[in-house]
């Protein structure tokens, strides 16, 4: 076939697609140096008049010696970056099925929302006065997070999901307290199925870790739980829907057994997609959650944050809920930000979390979000995600193994590596395949609980023919496996911008900055 | 709804072929009374043009720092953020990837991570930095915890200087871990003896310089007399911008230095997100918080990056993790990388240079007025006045003329008489106009 203007469209044959450039690019994947290879501390990319002549007043203080850091002018700036992006696998590249994670579409509209000046441009300190409509927004948005989880309050400012435990067992810490139970009630049971953060930030502040078994169907049984419970029991961590894409089937009666044992129920809300608008986690017996508005309401991952984690508290936990917090009253929304102001209002804030009120530019995309779905759109999109990862179940049953069976699943589907057993291809062989067929890989080795895990979590966000494709592709790989094209898989990835990297080197001797090249000693001639 | 792909024929289609013939079916695990049979009574969906009147609306009623002359700091800071950055931070590729645990198909994260250490390791002064943390404050919390592992210790000092929220966090933290803590009083004048305060049990001094007044302090002292004890000293600084003028924590012999990255690439946002930045010595990496970025090679030799020493992190190392933390500060890192790219050391200087200027001119203006008494004696861009009345008064009514004057110290420290001292911030955005008009409205309600 020619074209129009003669030349061919079609390869010639003989063309390999082995053949080196040479620059070592590759069209639009272009090898980039870092910055301080092609900066220098002489080049800028801002144009800062100076000041006049004045006497400084910095005292002894003044920096003297350099500090090595090189500018770009705003050209090479914008190239270096945008080249850099190209490396990168975003949702809006394709399906990003990374299960626990919540990987749906981030709305643009929640982008130019959260950049209006009224929101983006005001100070945390300003006069409370100058700054209603903020404190409005966090206000709307709390009196949605409380009326989809059915709690009786929430507190805004933790930063992220893992903040937001904290800040759950830190409230649960000061009503143990309360009750003068500090010295006894230590123990915080958590399943083996548990996110890693869990046991973490019970560590942290000093809770002993028990753990729970999961039984054989992958959720946790009451009884066992109702054994584990004692006087000891400060609380139990559980995550719902949990991490091998199950609801906890048994989730009252665990919350009787705990709150029979004096103890309280901490939900982490990591998978709180699944269940928007179809049940409410106050009516399960929860007495705080956090809820990650980085993967259930949409605010972008950013490539590992910020986020924004917000706990919904029971009424027994709401007077321990950290400064700050919005109170309403005659002259408008008050920020309560100390103790003192605080226990007036009847509070007994367990401390703060974080300088100022949290994620504010994360609240305003969350709200925008909800506004935009609805309670009717809220709960469709909860439907959808838990339909798409079914699709996906069945479509893929007969070829990988479902360690709990093959039976409906929540958001997000749990395969075992069982099924590549004597293919020699691992769990991460396989990932590492998929990238190269062009799909971010699935949450791999997570949950603990079975072997060689991935976890699939498509969200509500892909379309029907989107999960065709993605079923197709996972099914000419898993017969691949199965049928001994090993290097596809012990290779790969074959296409991305780097192949497989060394992270054990990285590890053992740790390279954590860019340093100058050592000059090399010419001998005197 | 525009952002369900789903049709009511696919949604048919799809459970056949899964095999219910109702969506509760995928449900019947919730105990059947507990399943929602009713929507919850919140608003139904709305356009996009709906969405954004209501968010808009509510917006109004804030006043922008832009809109007024604007003199409030006290732990963020208003300052010029080239357009450059906020079209980068947007780029899907960064706007809406994950942390980059599939390296392969995350170099661009992971190399802009890796300049961001290189970068904070070089303002700093010390050998190595993390990949951010939250902000400031929780930086500040888990640097303190980090102290106590390392010195095997349990207790820290933290300065009368420290902004009073990270101090919140420190004791609030520190509260729950059974760790102790010494606090020392309110300290505008930057006379505490904190030396005094090191004996053999502290595992830690906690300095902020500038301090939340703005005053300069001598760290040096300190981080001798800490040494001499074997405790650490962690310097904490709430403006970045300072370190491009002044000697670095790390010259000054601090430990762990910590300190709040939003002036550089992010805007003000209301408190947050901002980004927490964490630097240390080479000896003590293994005990950091936080996520660390780490140069290596692929299978073919080539140069890449990937997150590593992740056995310190809790998806590895569960409850015996050196911190619970799971995210990092992953876009707004990106915005400071970008800014401070454009600024380069010589950008960095140049803006420093200005805002002190500005704080000196309104230092002198300041000084000049009756009844005003200007309290530092050396500072970079934030000051601290005492005047005559209280000052939480006083900024209500320069509000309501138009004028954001600063912090009254009584919103950070109430109840501690500090009712008539106002912090006062001072940047590059800040004209003389700015200064004159603040000058000008503080004479006529004085």
């Amino acid at each position: 076939m020619l074209n129009r203007q003669g030349r061919p469209t079609t390869p010639q044959s003989g063309a390999s697609d082995t053949h080196e450039t040479f620059t070592g690019n590759k069209a639009l994947q272009q090898i980039e140096p870092l910055i301080f290879e092609i900066g220098s501390t002489d080049q800028t990319g801002v144009d800062i008049d100076p000041p006049a002549a004045y006497r400084k007043r910095l005292g002894t203080f003044e920096r003297k010696a350099a500090m090595g850091l090189p500018g770009l002018s705003e050209p090479e700036t914008m190239r270096h970056y945008v080249r850099l992006s190209q490396k990168n696998y975003g949702i809006d590249s394709g399906l990003f099925p990374l299960g626990s994670c919540t990987m749906k579409h981030n709305p643009r509209l929640n982008e130019k929302m959260a950049r209006l000046p009224g929101f983006a441009d005001v100070h945390p300190l300003q006069p409370q006065s100058t700054v209603q409509g903020a404190l409005e927004l966090m206000d709307t948005l709390a009196h949605w997070l409380v009326t989809l989880t059915g709690m009786d309050a929430v507190a805004m400012s933790p930063k992220a999901g893992a903040h937001g435990e904290l800040c759950g067992l830190m409230a649960i810490k000061a009503a143990i307290a309360a009750r003068g139970e500090a010295d006894t009630r230590k123990v915080v049971l958590v399943p083996d199925s548990a996110h890693g953060t869990n046991p973490a930030t019970a560590a942290l502040i000093h809770f002993d870790v028990r753990s729970v078994p999961v039984r054989e169907d992958g959720t946790v049984d009451p009884k066992v739980v109702a054994a584990l419970a004692g006087p000891d029991t400060a609380a139990i961590m559980l995550t719902n829907p949990n991490t091998c894409g199950l609801f906890e089937k048994d989730v009252v009666a665990i919350a009787e057994a705990v709150h029979k044992a004096g103890g309280y129920f901490y939900a982490d809300g990591a998978n709180f997609n699944a269940i928007v608008g179809k049940a409410r986690p106050g009516d399960l017996g929860v007495d705080a959650m956090h809820i990650n508005l980085h993967k259930t309401f949409s605010t972008p991952h950013g490539g590992g944050g910020p986020g924004s984690g917000p706990v919904v508290l029971s009424e027994r936990l709401a007077p321990f809920a950290p400064v700050p917090f919005i109170r309403k009253t005659e002259e408008g929304l008050q920020l309560v930000e100390d103790d003192a102001e605080a226990t007036k209002h009847g509070a007994h804030p367990f401390g703060r979390m974080t300088a100022f009120h949290g994620q504010m530019g994360m609240y305003v995309r969350a709200l925008s979000y909800m506004l935009s779905h609805g309670a009717d759109g809220l709960k469709q999109a909860s439907e959808d995600a838990v339909l798409n990862a079914n699709y996906i179940r069945v479509g893929l049953a007969d070829l990988m193994s479902l360690p709990f069976g093959n039976k409906p699943c929540m958001h997000e589907v749990l395969f075992d590596d069982a099924w590549l057993k004597e293919t020699g291809i691992s769990t991460l062989d396989f990932a590492k395949a998929m990238i190269d067929e062009g799909y971010h890989p699935m949450t791999v080795y997570f949950p603990l609980v079975v072997h060689g895990a991935m976890l699939i979590e498509p969200t509500e966000s892909e379309s029907r023919a989107s999960l065709d494709l993605f079923i197709a592709t996972l099914r000419d790989l898993a017969m691949a496996a199965k049928r001994g094209d090993t290097a596809r898989f012990t290779g790969a990835p074959y296409h991305a911008p780097l192949r497989r990297l060394d992270e054990t080197r990285a590890a053992r001797s740790p390279v954590l900055k860019w340093t100058p090249p050592q000059p090399i000693l010419e001998a005197a001639e | 709804m525009r952002y369900l792909p789903l049709s009511t024929d696919d949604r048919s289609a799809m459970m056949a072929r899964v095999g219910v013939d109702h969506i509760d079916r995928l449900f019947a695990d919730i105990p059947h009374d507990k399943l929602l049979d009713h929507v919850l009574p919140l608003p139904l969906a709305k356009g996009e043009l709906e969405v954004e009147r209501l968010l808009a609306k509510m917006a109004a009623r804030n006043v922008p720092a832009s809109s007024v002359p604007f003199f409030v700091g006290a732990g963020a800071y208003k300052h010029h953020v080239p357009a450059t950055v906020d079209h980068l931070i947007q780029r899907s590729e960064f706007l809406t990837s994950y942390t980059p645990y599939q390296p392969e198909i995350a170099q661009g994260t992971l190399h802009y991570l890796f300049e961001f250490q290189t970068q904070v390791a070089a303002l700093t002064g010390m050998d190595v930095a993390n990949a951010s943390m939250y902000d400031g404050s929780t930086a500040t919390g888990e640097a303190v915890l980090m102290a106590h592992r390392i010195t095997k210790r349990n207790k820290a000092v933290l300065s009368g200087g420290l902004h009073p929220h990270y101090g919140d966090v420190v004791r609030t933290l520190s509260h729950m871990a059974k760790a102790d803590v010494v606090t020392m009083t309110p300290d505008l004048h930057a006379k505490e003896n904190l030396i005094a305060a090191i004996d053999d049990t502290v595992s830690c001094v906690v300095v902020q310089s500038p301090d939340v007044f703005g005053t300069l302090r001598d760290l040096k002292p300190i981080a001798d007399a800490c040494h001499a004890k074997g405790a650490l000293l962690i310097a904490v600084f709430t403006e970045v911008v300072s370190l491009g003028l002044v000697a670095s924590p790390g010259e000054q012999g601090a430990d762990i230095v910590v300190g709040e990255g939003q002036s550089i690439g992010n805007g003000l946002m209301f408190g947050g997100p901002y980004v927490g930045l964490f630097a240390t010595k080479t000896q003590y990496i293994r005990n950091m918080p936080g996520r660390l970025c780490g140069e290596t090679v692929d299978a073919e030799g080539k140069r890449g990056f990937v997150l590593t020493l992740s056995t310190r992190e809790q998806h590895i190392r569960r409850e015996k993790a050196t911190s619970n933390i799971c995210t990092n500060s992953g876009l707004c890192t990106l915005a400071f990388t970008i800014h401070m790219t454009l600024l380069g050391e010589k950008g960095l200087r140049a803006l420093a240079d200005v805002n002190h200027a500005n704080a000196v001119a309104l230092a002198d203006q300041l000084a000049a007025l009756p009844h005003v008494e200007v309290i530092n004696e050396q500072f970079f861009n934030e000051i601290a006045i005492r005047i005559k009345g209280d000052a939480t008064k006083l900024v209500d009514r320069l509000a309501h003329h138009g004028i954001m004057a600063g912090v009254p110290a009584a919103r950070l420290f109430p109840h501690q008489g500090l009712d008539d001292v106002l912090i006062i911030a001072n940047t590059e955005i800040n004209t003389a106009d700015d200064r004159a008009a603040l000058v000008a409205a503080l004479k006529e309600v004085m």
